[in-house]
């Protein structure tokens, strides 16, 4: 029997303190997501089960128990305290997926300090934005990713110290200092700090259609969802071995890559390493991987590897599959259960979200393509994509919209109180995705209602790279936009004008896209760059990126009465 | 080393990697699963080989284990090469 039992049950008589009971959490209590994923599992005597099995792509092998990811975290809480961070500050997690990433995320959070994880193949532009955003105070990083953190130094004055995990050899220069996590006394005993349910506790970034990306602020009572919804969606168990795939640079890798899974006590396995079929199918035989988190993208990059692969391997040990990052299409469900004899359950959450709130969940029929129902707690509705009235006729196709007041939802965005407000709408807040809902209550994925770019899963703002384009000496002027992509769903493409004396061949379309790729990253990177003699405008000269983009996926173009007669 | 080998490789360190990053990169070194070039990154690196090699490399002969060292890229370009 799956952990949540019978979803129609689920639903009668649902409510959130049924998690927090579980988690032993009255009203007004202290609540604190390190000492959740750490001290209380081994106070429930678990300490010596394994947190966490780690893998790097050389093959080096970390395990780590509950005791140790407690005792490992107190030990990063109490440097950061003896460096002077105090409660409320940001401290920026910019690692690969290694073990100072997952433990550090717990001890920033027990000493009080705002986590903020960046995806390390950040560069320059992009850390700098979000940095500089956030007023960071320190940034925890790998020797590899220095270079990139010192160059944006000098334009942080809030930035006091940069931690190394692995300074061993280098040269440190003026406010860097070494940080060996296993090399430290260990920290047997911290007090933590006495956080409380709306005590922020996780700033995530996020783009949007306009302006630079924001910070997605969360609470420490987003554990609340976050415990639910890993145990009854991803049905952790105690004896499974847990894969998630995604990075900690992104919310579900901190959602569902550190938090639900440790706060439900489960065992999870990491690989710090890019993608390669067989080195995942090898990793889940060898950890006997028995439910498995992966996105859509990961997925089709299996499948075109072929079943054959996948029968070279005893995967007989998984039991469970899910999806997440951008809708999950049929072939993609039917292949997963032609090659592991399971199908992929979607799962549709955000960023502001917090947590999964439109899913496919164990038992329930899975109908491939489509997105699932909502969680028990949750009230989703397709909504006008003008009025946010709640259009009840299955097939129609609106906004999904969420009634607030889940414990996960962003409290706000930071500095931005004005984005955050204009997420609602006449009482919902308002994904920005396009979608449907059937006669049966499922949910059915149509697109994004904004020009936000999804590419492999990551929501990547046009605004970022138009930006950066233009400081190329080339680009007069320049519109990103999402063109469609077997694999990632979309990839970018840019659209340029270029200065004059510039000519647009194969050679400068290179050397923009590396340009973009080392100032933001490579998310960001246009797949392809079309050289144009004129962006469609509005009469105002404002660039209508949406006439672009439909011209990519071959749709109609809409109104464009306010279209500039060239 | 041959010198197809050579100038992809000194291509990758120079486009890839940080100036003062001191990793050692050979012709068999992991570059995917090695974390040094990332999915999204092997556009821009097949874009420059097309573009040397006067080459079209299919996305099906583009994948990440084809990608993965200098050497099975170079197994690559001389495949299409030859063609």
């Amino acid at each position: 029997m799956s952990n949540i039992g019978i979803y129609e049950e689920r639903l009668k008589d649902f409510n959130w303190s049924i998690s927090e009971r579980e988690l032993g959490y009255r009203a007004g209590d202290v609540l604190n997501i390190g000492y959740h994923c750490s001290d209380r599992i081994c106070q429930l005597g678990k300490g010596g089960k394994l947190a966490m099995l780690w893998e790097d792509h050389q093959g080096h092998e970390k395990r780590f128990t509950f005791d140790d990811i407690r005792v490992l975290s107190n030990t990063i809480a109490a440097f950061l305290v003896r460096l002077g961070v105090q409660p409320g500050e940001r401290v920026c997690l910019f690692m690969d997926r290694v073990p100072e990433l997952y433990i550090g995320f717990l001890g920033v959070l027990k000493m009080g300090g705002i986590v903020q994880p960046l995806f390390s193949a950040f560069r320059e532009d992009s850390l700098l934005t979000r940095l500089k955003d956030a007023a960071t105070s320190v940034v925890i990083t790998q020797r590899k990713h220095l270079p990139v953190v010192r160059r944006t130094r000098e334009n942080l004055t809030s930035l006091r110290s940069i931690v190394v995990v692995d300074a061993e050899g280098a040269q440190l220069k003026d406010k860097e200092v070494a940080l060996s996590m296993e090399g430290e006394p260990r920290v047997e005993t911290f007090v933590v700090f006495p956080s409380t349910a709306e005590t922020p506790s996780v700033l995530h970034y996020t783009s949007g259609t306009t302006g630079q990306p924001k910070g997605a602020q969360h609470v420490h009572y987003s554990l609340i969802s976050q415990y639910l919804t890993t145990k009854w969606v991803l049905d952790l168990q105690p004896d499974d071995i847990y894969w998630c795939n995604a990075d900690p640079g992104w919310v579900t890798g901190t959602s569902y890559g550190i938090i639900g899974p440790w706060a439900n006590g489960a065992t999870q396995a990491v690989l710090d390493a890019g993608f390669s079929a067989p080195r995942w199918y090898a990793f889940l035989q060898k950890n006997k991987v028995t439910v498995w988190y992966s996105a859509p993208t990961a997925i089709r990059l299996l499948m075109r590897e072929g079943t054959e692969l996948v029968r070279q391997y005893d995967l007989s040990s998984l039991r469970h599959l899910c999806s997440v990052g951008e809708p999950l299409n049929a072939e993609a469900v039917l292949w997963s259960k032609e090659a592991f004899g399971l199908a992929f359950h979607d799962t549709y959450w955000q960023t502001e979200t917090g947590c999964i709130v439109v899913t496919n969940l164990p038992g329930m029929p899975v109908k491939p393509g489509s997105m699932g129902k909502p969680f028990p707690g949750i009230t989703a509705a397709i909504v006008d994509l003008k009025t946010a009235e709640p259009i009840d006729k299955p097939g129609a196709v609106g906004l999904i919209g969420l009634k607030p007041g889940w414990p996960s939802i962003i409290r706000t965005y930071w500095n931005n109180p004005t984005g955050y407000a204009a997420k609602f709408k006449n009482g919902w807040y308002l994904t920005g995705d396009r979608a449907s809902k059937d006669r049966d209550g499922y949910f059915w994925f149509v697109g994004r209602d904004d020009d936000v770019i999804n590419t492999g899963g990551h929501l990547v703002g046009p605004f970022e790279i138009e930006s950066a384009l233009l400081e190329h000496p080339a680009v007069a002027e320049s519109a990103a936009v999402a063109k469609p992509d077997p694999t990632n769903m979309e990839v970018v493409k840019a659209f340029v004008t270029l200065k004059p004396g510039h000519e647009g061949n194969d050679d400068l379309e290179l050397e923009i896209m590396n340009f973009i790729r080392k100032r933001l990253s490579p998310l960001a990177m246009p797949q392809e760059i079309e050289f144009v003699a004129s962006l469609p405008k509005t009469r105002s000269g404002k660039i209508m990126r949406r006439v672009l983009r439909a011209q990519e996926f071959g749709e109609p173009v809409g109104d464009i009465s306010t279209l500039m007669d060239e | 080393m041959d010198e197809m080998e050579r100038t992809i490789l000194d291509y990758v360190v120079k486009e890839y990697l940080e100036e003062d990053d001191d990793r050692e990169v050979t012709v068999d070194t992991p570059l995917i699963s090695g974390g040094i070039v990332d999915s999204f990154s092997m556009v821009s690196l097949k874009r420059f080989l097309e573009k040397k090699y006067q080459i079209q490399i299919p996305d099906a002969d583009a994948s990440a284990d084809a990608f993965d060292t200098v050497t099975s890229i170079c197994a690559v370009v001389r495949k299409f090469k030859r063609n």
